[in-house]
Formats: structure tokens, sequence, C-alpha cells
């Protein structure tokens, strides 16, 4: 039988909920580390039961914790966050020059074949790699002191990097995104990087099309078809069929297509969700109404999803790392919200379900599929 | 000696203790040798009080001993004797900001 468990991170503690796959009924568990924040958790592709954490702190600073059993029991592994060499700057909001100081980890990215391999995406960008389960690490300073560097500037969140997808065929292909900088990727295993921003254009920089400086909210891929990436940049759903090469836009019909999440069904890889959000300056859905919109053709053409969703009276947002999707036959659709909410679809978007909703602030959402 | 130290309730957590912890300093007792004995003997706490490569105090942990401020302090410079006589803890303590 199988077996969903869904990993979440909050503002004040991490929270594991698990359900057969009837998706029906589900058991929370946590708060982990509660009072801290847990911008993410991330399971072992090769080994489910080692999941890695990011447990962070303005008071007290970064920790990895890594559970072997489950999420029941977690240990706190290394956290010495160092930049390789003498940092330089980047721009701060006001445009000076800034420089580069470790804050905290917002993305773990475990290895698809050696439990022991993460990457993990800090603020201020950086991209940090572990082979001994997070006991220590090092950073890829290839990206970081790319000639472009000194010009990246931090969104309202902070110059954090996000994003980071191993292609499934390549590993020493990555893909990385910050904001706001942009997207990137490396073809030698994070030693070099290229800017791949080409298409995208962005109103808030003074070169609207320019090689970097795009607030890049999520990037998603399905593994079947590597070179094709989503993204919801601050405004705009793009797509690349070039591996990042070159972008083109798909808001299509989108009531409005300024969003953070963004994900690609586990067996349609034309099948995409976003969550829209009014705009830039209110970080909540249009007219109260709290809408998943799915694409069924890779972008351009999207329909409203509102079964088991607030249509009114609801102002909650959907951060960036908060959407997730399992693989049972049957695709379940997962989303956390700013109110506390995590809503689950276990028919690929048509119908939801809040699964919890009084927790914190719900910072990130992952899911596991247990054979 | 044997120097008294009381951590904020997060610290305890992560150092899996439960109220005051003591820990043995050699030589001077100053806020750096403390601190560095403090992480020799819970070193989940490492990074959680001083950064991990300048040692600076983080922006919102405070130091205290003795009803006096202490967070300002020269890292170098000698705590009062009342703390390296055992008679007062030193107590790390999380800025009040919110949260």
């Amino acid at each position: 039988m199988s077996k969903v468990r869904i990993l979440a991170g909050t503002r004040k503690g991490a929270f594991i909920l698990t359900s057969d796959g009837k998706r029906k009924d589900w058991k929370v568990s946590g708060p982990f580390f509660g009072g801290w924040e847990i911008y993410h958790l991330k399971g072992s592709p090769v080994d489910p039961d080692r999941i890695y954490a990011s447990q962070t702190s303005a008071w007290f600073g970064q920790q990895i914790q890594r559970s072997d059993d489950g999420g029941e029991t977690w240990t706190p592994v290394g956290n010495e966050f160092v930049y390789d060499g003498v940092p330089g700057t980047h721009q701060w909001y006001d445009g000076t020059a800034r420089p580069w100081e470790f804050k905290r980890v917002w993305h773990l990215e475990p290895s698809a074949t050696d439990r022991d391999a993460l990457y993990a995406g800090a603020e201020d960008a950086a991209l940090f790699t572990s082979n001994d389960g997070g006991a220590s690490w090092k950073e890829l300073s290839g990206l970081r002191e790319h000639t472009t560097g000194s010009s990246w500037q931090p969104g309202a969140g902070g110059l954090c990097l996000h994003t980071i997808i191993v292609d499934p065929n390549d590993p020493k292909r990555i893909f990385i995104a910050i904001s706001a900088a942009g997207a990137f990727r490396t073809d030698d295993g994070g030693k070099t990087w290229k800017p791949i921003n080409r298409g995208l254009r962005s109103q808030y920089i003074p070169d609207p099309d320019a090689e970097v400086g795009h607030c890049i909210h999520h990037v998603a891929m399905h593994p079947s078809k590597p070179r094709t990436l989503f993204m919801q940049k601050h405004w705009d759903v793009m797509r690349s069929d070039d591996a990042g090469d070159s972008w083109r836009e798909v808001s299509g019909n989108l009531p409005t297509d300024f969003g953070f999440v963004i994900d690609v069904h586990a067996h349609e890889p034309e099948t995409i969700y976003v969550v829209p959000i009014k705009s830039d300056s209110e970080h909540f859905p249009l007219d109260g109404k709290l809408r998943v919109y799915r694409s069924r053709s890779g972008g351009e053409e999207w329909e409203a999803l509102k079964k088991g969703l607030p249509q009114r009276n609801c102002y909650v947002n959907v951060l960036r790392d908060a959407m997730a999707v399992d693989r049972l036959d049957k695709c379940g659709i997962y989303f956390g919200t700013t109110g506390g909410q995590i809503y689950a679809s276990a028919d690929g978007g048509d119908s939801w379900d809040a699964i919890a909703r009084d927790l914190p602030a719900v910072l990130s959402v992952e899911v596991q599929t247990l054979r | 000696m044997s120097v008294r130290v009381v951590l904020p309730a997060h610290l305890r957590t992560l150092a899996r203790v439960d109220g005051e912890v003591t820990v043995d300093v050699d030589g001077t007792l100053t806020q750096r040798a403390l601190l560095d004995a403090l992480e020799q003997r819970f070193p989940a706490l490492r990074g959680a009080i001083r950064d991990y490569a300048t040692h600076k105090r983080r922006a919102y942990v405070r130091f205290f001993a003795c009803e006096r401020d202490l967070s300002h302090d020269l890292p170098d410079a000698p705590l009062p004797d009342a703390v390296r006589e055992g008679q007062e803890p030193f107590l790390i303590v999380g800025a009040i900001a919110g949260g």
C-alpha cells in the first residue's frame, strides 16, 4: 500500500503529515524545532527516511537537521556555511555595494543517487554542497564569482538562491534561480555558470531585458523533459524548451500573472499549476478567491480550479517553495499558505481539501511518495 | 574553574539541556574563553551565538552578568569575579525583538 508523507516548513517549526494512498485521512505530527523558521525540508530520493531540514533564526543563525527515521528523530549536523575566499559585494536595495553575508538556507536539494550528497541554496545567494550527509559544506563559488555577481540585488525576501534543479540525465547540469539576479545553469557540475535569462522582461530594472537582475520566484521541470523549464517570475509565467537558453511568456489567459509557485504534474509533463496572486504590492489572491490555475498545454491556456478552496474573504499568500506533487497514479497536488492551511488534491487539482488549517505560516511543502 | 551559564530556551533545546549549565574554563576567564569552552562542550551551539568565521556576536544575542550588559565588552576582557567564582551566572539572552 502506498503512503504519502508531506514535509511542511513553517515560520514556527516543521510539521509532517502522513496518509495512505487514498489521501483522505491525514495524521499531523509536530511541531519539530518549535519556534524556529523552517525554510525547507526534503527527503533523499535514495533513502526516503533520510530527511534534511533547514532550521533558521534571526537570533541564533542556521542549523541543518537530519533525520534517518522518516522525521521521528533529528540530529543537528553541520552548519558552517563560509563563503569561499574573500566575498565581494552585491547591490543593496538602494544600488550601493554591500558585502556578501551568509544569512540562511532557503532550499535543500538531496542527490538522486547518493543519500549523503546534497546541495543547499543560501541567502546571500550562493550554492553549497555536502558529500557527508550535511556534516560539512563547501561553496561552489564559481556561481557567486560570476562576472555579474556584483550587480545582483535582493528581492523583498533577500538575495536568496531558492531553486535548485539537477538534470536527471546529467548530474553535472544544474539549474538555479536567485531573487533578484535570475536563472543560471552549469554544465560542468558547478565550476562555471551562465545566466539563462534571454526572453525575460522586467520593468523594475533599468534595462528590462538585461542579462541579469530578474526576480525569478520559482522554476519547475518534469524529469522526463529536462530541457523544458517552467518559471513563475515576479510578473509573468514563462517556459523554455532549450534548457533555459531562451524563454517565452505563457501567461495567456491568467487573470494576473504575478505569483510565487509553479509545479508540474507527475505524469503529464505539459500540465502545470500556478497560484495567481493579485500583484507585487498586494500579495493575496484576486477578489479574496483562492484559485489554482492549471494548464494542460504547457501554458497559454489556463483553467481555474476552485472546488474546495475558499472563494470569499481569502487573503493568504502561497510562497515559492510551498507547492509539490506526489507520484501516485492519480497525481496529488499540495500547497501551503501563509494563513497556515495546507490544501491537497487527490485528483490532479479538480477538487481540494484543507488537510491542515491552523499551522503557522507555511514556507515550504515537499511530498514523498512511499511505496 | 567551573562557570555557570544560562542559555535561552531555543539554545537549551539545541544543546539538549535543561536549566543552567556549567562549563570548565582554563586560564583567564573572558567571553572568548567561555564561549570556546561552551561550544566545545555543546558543538550544536557553534554558529548560534557568534559567527563561525569572525566570532562576532550575533546581532540579536546579548551577554549579561551581575546586572550588567557585557555585550559590547571586548571578547578578551576579563569577566566579573562573581562569574569566575561561580556566584553569578553568565547570561546568554535572545534580544527582545518580537517573534
